[in-house]
């Protein structure tokens, strides 16, 4: 399976899917005005990974900032996540955030709160 | 239209600020210089009307990033301020009406107003934009019921939405107040003035207190 890679801009975010390593990458900045289209083949890919996924997927989400239409579409991404963990697989999301960035906290516990995925959180030190 | 007229302007349409005059006398009467003196005291970052394009927006985030960098602002009250403008300039960008015909001789189609200033210990971020007078009700009924909320209560209400409520093209599906409400920890200022039959203006001012 061919990876995911998508450049960031100053709106979306650098995406890298690698379903050899078993490693999905969100980074950077996620505030499109139609956040749809962008998530879209995000969500296909992760539609077809989850046929044979790896025995681990690491997630690592490391996001500056995102608005709230890409917080639905990130959800979809996470339910197809709980969908791989459900089938035996191990995921796990680290989700990354800046020292004393509590909000950026606050929404990875929303996550953790409505996803059944194990999740790590990881302050960045600067 | 120069800076003077654009905080006139804002003046017309926001009675909270400054009383409006009731006559044409006493609208003639009033004065801009003073009012502006005001105002200076107010340290504007950015001040826009005009269409509300996605040009605009990514325009409008890069020169509020950078004035901010000029103050030196920490980066959790950066974040914040630029956190809750992207929702604002969004929530004008998906909600705008696309303005009937007889206003667009006045107004561009997706005309909104922003202006961000920052004031003692706060930042303040204002956005205007006409709304058809009978979404009038159902917009203030939502604020004022954010308004009447906890924290805890606005956290598991943003919870809820996320949820529950399928993406939509308009963005959010109607996260936006909501998570601003959260975000600043203050109450959304509001008010509705009447255009014309059809039309009232919407301004929001949304406030984010700079501790430390």
């Amino acid at each position: 399976m061919e990876p995911l890679l998508i450049e960031g801009t100053a709106k979306t975010p650098t995406i890298r899917f690698d379903a050899k390593e078993g490693v999905i990458e969100v980074k950077g900045r996620s505030i499109p005005e139609n956040s749809i289209e962008f998530y879209k083949p995000l969500v296909e890919w992760l539609e077809e990974y989850s046929n044979a996924p790896q025995e681990l997927t690491q997630v690592n989400v490391q996001l500056e900032y995102f608005n709230t239409s890409s917080s639905k579409c990130i959800l979809d991404v996470f339910k197809k996540l709980e969908a791989i963990h459900k089938g035996k697989n191990e995921v796990i999301i680290n989700w990354h955030y800046e020292e004393d960035d509590e909000d950026m906290l606050e929404a990875g516990e929303d996550y953790e709160s409505i996803i059944r995925v194990p999740f790590k959180m990881i302050e960045i030190v600067e | 239209m120069s800076f003077v007229e654009q905080y006139f302007f804002l003046y017309l349409l926001s009675e909270k600020k400054v009383t409006l005059p009731e006559t044409k006398e006493a609208y003639m009467s009033f004065d801009v210089n003073e009012y502006y003196s005001k105002l200076n005291g107010d340290d504007v970052l950015i001040a826009y009307k005009g269409d509300v394009s996605s040009e605009l927006i990514s325009n409008v985030l890069e020169v509020v990033e950078a004035r901010m960098d000029d103050y030196s602002e920490n980066s959790k009250i950066r974040k914040k301020v630029y956190n809750v403008l992207v929702e604002s300039l969004q929530n004008l960008y998906h909600h705008i009406d696309i303005l009937p015909l007889e206003l667009q001789k006045d107004f561009d189609e997706k005309f909104g107003i922003l202006v961000v200033s920052r004031v003692n210990t706060q930042y303040k971020i204002s956005t205007g934009n006409f709304i058809s007078t009978e979404k009038v009700p159902q917009l203030k009924g939502k604020i004022e019921k954010i308004n009447s909320m906890s924290a805890e209560e606005l956290k598991d209400m943003y919870k809820f939405i996320l949820n529950h409520q399928r993406v939509s093209e308009k963005g959010g599906g109607g996260l936006g107040l909501v998570d601003i409400a959260r975000k600043t920890g203050n109450k959304l200022d509001y008010s509705f003035h009447e255009y014309n039959s059809d039309y009232s203006f919407f301004n929001l001012d949304v406030y984010i207190d700079i501790q430390e």
